[in-house]
């Protein structure tokens, strides 16, 4: 209370490009033109949101499996009715094949940084890589589609055993988040063919194709294991 | 003030047509309002369930004209049956607890003012909060539609408890498609509100102007982002609870059903699931709920009352902090809910100590609160009587959470009108507060017009003395071991206190009757109130200096604001008055600036 203030707070001391995340943004990356027009001021100081924003999706992923992984011990532990699911093999390739495409989407990602900063690409355009990238991950879709195929000419349905509820309900949500990334690659590509792809987005694309594989070998192992 | 981005990350065109500009609109502030015409409709169809509750518990055998209506067998001869009034019960907590409590507070006012007080010219993914909307209306249309599907909505509460709820019709009228209906219902509204939390936190993260750090945001904008953090953990925890229940209902799992129920001589074909899992994973997104109901309450009320009370709240750094304690605590408490479910006494201990200790930071909030408006000369106007009903109804209905944080006393409390008198004050009554005192003290920066305030007055008058003659006796009847969910009241030591039900009721309606000062009021307003100012309360925030009132498609024209000021620089010479701008470079000799 009653403190003297003797000059208004200087702003641009805030916006020091050498505290790039500081209490003070600058509205999300937005290029804030400064009125005397000098570029070197055009600077991205607070991060684009969707560097923040994928951080926020992969927590809120992280917590629904979170929930699914303590309702899969708890199910294991409230009575003896579990057996335990052989996993099909095609789901080792499966992981090999996602693994691939996480590395073509990277090479992608890196090409596309070398083009941004205006340093010459080597080799295939990046275009080429996230359609690799693209297919690889249609196909492990495509090869959990042959596992549940695997496990229902067993005979082993979703009701069949908690293990197989829960074997089919992790796999199918894993899935489904696997197809929203493909969805966000077929917006890459489209943005990039447009030449109105942001750095941040391919990013953010990535990151969150690299925790899909990260996620399905954590499902692997918690269904894999005998807790 | 700088120019504004001219390949902005958010900037879209200002809509055109009818659709894009008041339906599928990309602009916060549509959408904001949307969120808001939602939850008032979803608290006058709460509100009304509520009613037909009340009266048939206070003259049981009462036709309701017209009951029938809502119900293919719930209601012969307009009657009601005990089976209809649970579903009625459920129907009307999970509408007000969901589509009302986390819809107004939260999404409506936080989507409207959030951009605005952090300086943007929207959120970062406008496509996603138009969804976020869209998503949680279709919702409230898929829970309300179970009304005229097969036996009707569910019966079990808000809280669908195991195993009744995974059982399907054998459980109860409403127990097969209306379960079902209900958690698909929770599951898309989980969706929205991902959703919404995820362009909440980017914007309070990222979108802030020149000149807005952290500590100079507003502390409805801290509010906001603090229940953001929350309900992104809170819901990503409810909607794989809601999938797994669906299961067990359409595709014959036994996730939530345990062996050998046996309902009507019929062994039910489930086996080895746990009752206790759903409740873990319900109360572990319930507790929280509670907050994200009443914290964005907090932050509105201390916005309004600051205002008002033209000097900034004794410390605004521990307000916040103590918001965040109730949101980090807020996930190690949820266990209370459960003292009476069987679980280890240990256990129960576990959780009775955080339980306590959140008191903590409730009695701080309260203390500053109390702390700033003594000696204070406030401005009496019905935003500010709703901001001091709000810290009646949140002091009043705390205090009687300490005896349910023990498992001693709550034991005997446990499902007794005890609880069901707490929690409607503290989250329920003290959240509706907050959500008046914002839509007095915003309404003129959103429809560009003056709220009555005679009426609102009146308003408030009968509401907080209708709150409490409604509310205050349920504790009374929980301590005479009148048990919650009880449609009607046969045993013998019940019977002597249907009077006071009948008290409740008819304060009930009135109380409920005067809500609809408040709609006259709003409507009457917006099209025929005052015209307002850009700043008609002299406030100091960010909302309060746009070039126009409403605030233009992106907020703030061609030039985005720039901040130099904390948010509560009340009680100082400036050059137009008794406050100096966030926006205003003016030099403050007498201030609170800490950032």
């Amino acid at each position: 209370m009653a403190t003297t203030v003797p000059e208004p707070p200087k702003i641009e001391e805030r916006r020091d490009p050498s505290r790039p995340t500081g209490n003070s943004g600058n509205g999300g990356s937005r290029n804030l033109v400064p009125a005397d027009g000098k570029l070197p001021a055009v600077k991205d100081y607070s991060p684009p949101p969707a560097s923040t924003g994928i951080w926020v999706v992969l927590a809120s992923i992280t917590m629904s499996f979170a929930a699914f992984t303590s309702a899969l011990i708890v199910r294991q532990g409230s009575s003896l009715d579990w057996r335990h699911l052989p996993l099909p093999r095609v789901l080792y390739l499966n992981t090999l094949v996602l693994f691939a495409s996480s590395f073509a989407l990277e090479v992608a990602r890196r090409r596309v940084g070398s083009f941004m900063s205006g340093r010459k690409s080597q080799g295939a355009s990046p275009s080429r890589w996230l359609y690799i990238s693209l297919f690889l991950g249609l196909l492990f879709v495509a090869g959990q589609y042959v596992a549940w195929g695997q496990l229902r000419s067993q005979g082993l349905f979703l009701a069949t055993n908690p293990s197989s509820s829960f074997f089919y309900v992790l796999t199918a949500i894993h899935a489904l988040h696997v197809l929203g990334g493909l969805g966000g690659l077929v917006r890459v590509i489209h943005r990039l063919n447009k030449s109105i792809l942001r750095k941040s987005t391919l990013d953010a694309t990535a990151y969150y194709w690299h925790f899909m594989d990260a996620l399905w070998v954590y499902l692997l192992l918690l269904l894999w294991m005998k807790l | 003030m700088h120019d504004m981005a001219k390949h902005d990350a958010v900037a879209h065109h200002a809509p055109t047509s009818f659709i894009s500009k008041h339906v599928f609109s990309l602009d916060h502030k549509v959408i904001g309002k949307q969120y808001y015409g939602l939850a008032l409709l979803a608290a006058f169809v709460g509100m009304g369930l509520s009613w037909l509750m009340r009266i048939h518990l206070a003259w049981t055998n009462f036709a309701i004209p017209g009951l029938h209506l809502l119900t293919k067998n719930g209601a012969p001869g307009d009657v009601m049956t005990p089976e209809f009034y649970l579903q009625l019960m459920t129907m009307h907590a999970t509408i007000m607890v969901f589509f009302v409590l986390t819809t107004a507070p939260f999404a409506a006012f936080g989507n409207y003012f959030l951009p605005i007080q952090v300086g943007a010219e929207d959120m970062p993914f406008p496509h996603f909060n138009m969804m976020s909307f869209w998503v949680t209306f279709v919702g409230f249309l898929v829970l309300v539609s179970s009304f005229f599907v097969g036996q009707g909505p569910t019966l079990g509460g808000w809280t669908q408890y195991a195993p009744l709820s995974a059982l399907g019709e054998v459980g109860g009228p409403g127990e097969g498609t209306g379960v079902v209906l209900w958690a698909l219902s929770i599951a898309i509204f989980c969706v929205g509100q991902l959703l919404g939390s995820l362009n909440f936190i980017t914007t309070t993260l990222d979108m802030r102007t020149r000149g807005m750090s952290l500590w100079r945001l507003p502390l409805s904008a801290w509010a906001w982002f603090i229940t953001s953090v929350m309900g992104l953990t809170a819901f990503a925890v409810l909607m794989p609870a809601c999938i797994l229940l669906i299961l067990d209902h359409v595709a014959g799992t036994s996730f939530f059903v345990s062996s050998n129920i046996v309902i009507n001589d019929q062994l039910q074909p489930h086996s080895g699931g746990s009752t206790l899992l759903w409740q873990h994973l319900f109360w572990f997104f319930g507790h929280p709920e509670v907050y994200i109901a009443i914290v964005p309450g907090m932050g509105i009320v201390s916005h309004v009352l600051i205002t008002n009370m033209r000097k900034p709240m004794l410390s605004h750094r521990v307000l916040v902090y103590s918001m965040g304690a109730l949101a980090v605590l807020s996930y190690m408490v949820y266990g209370h809910h459960m003292f009476v479910s069987g679980m280890n006494p240990v256990s129960s201990l576990a959780f009775s100590f955080p339980t306590l200790v959140i008191t903590i930071p409730s009695t701080v909030l309260v203390l500053i609160w109390l702390g700033s408006l003594y000696g204070a000369k406030l401005r009496i106007n019905a935003a500010s009587l709703f901001g001091l009903g709000f810290i009646s109804m949140f002091i009043s209905g705390g205090v009687s959470g300490f005896f349910l944080a023990q498992p001693s006393t709550d034991i005997m409390l446990h499902a007794t009108y005890f609880v069901v008198g707490h929690f409607h004050l503290v989250m329920g009554v003290a959240a509706m507060f907050g959500i008046f005192s914002g839509t007095y003290f915003w309404f003129p920066k959103m429809y560009g017009r003056m709220m009555n305030e005679t009426l609102g007055k009146v308003h408030f008058w009968l509401s907080f003395v209708g709150a409490y003659a409604i509310f205050m006796p349920f504790h009374y009847l929980g301590l005479a071991g009148n048990v919650r969910r009880y449609q009607a009241f046969t045993p013998d030591y019940m019977q002597r206190l249907i009077p006071l039900h009948q008290f409740i009721t008819v304060a009930a309606l009135v109380t409920g009757a005067a809500q609809l000062i408040f709609l006259y009021n709003l409507f009457y307003s917006r099209f025929r109130g005052e015209p307002a100012s850009d700043n008609p309360w002299q406030a100091t925030s960010l909302e309060w200096s746009t070039p126009t009132t409403p605030p233009p498609h992106n907020n703030f024209g061609d030039k985005l604001p720039e901040v130099f000021h904390d948010p509560y620089q009340y009680g100082v010479e400036g050059t137009a008055g008794d406050y100096v701008m966030q926006t205003s470079p003016e030099k403050i000799t007498t201030g609170h600036d800490e950032a």
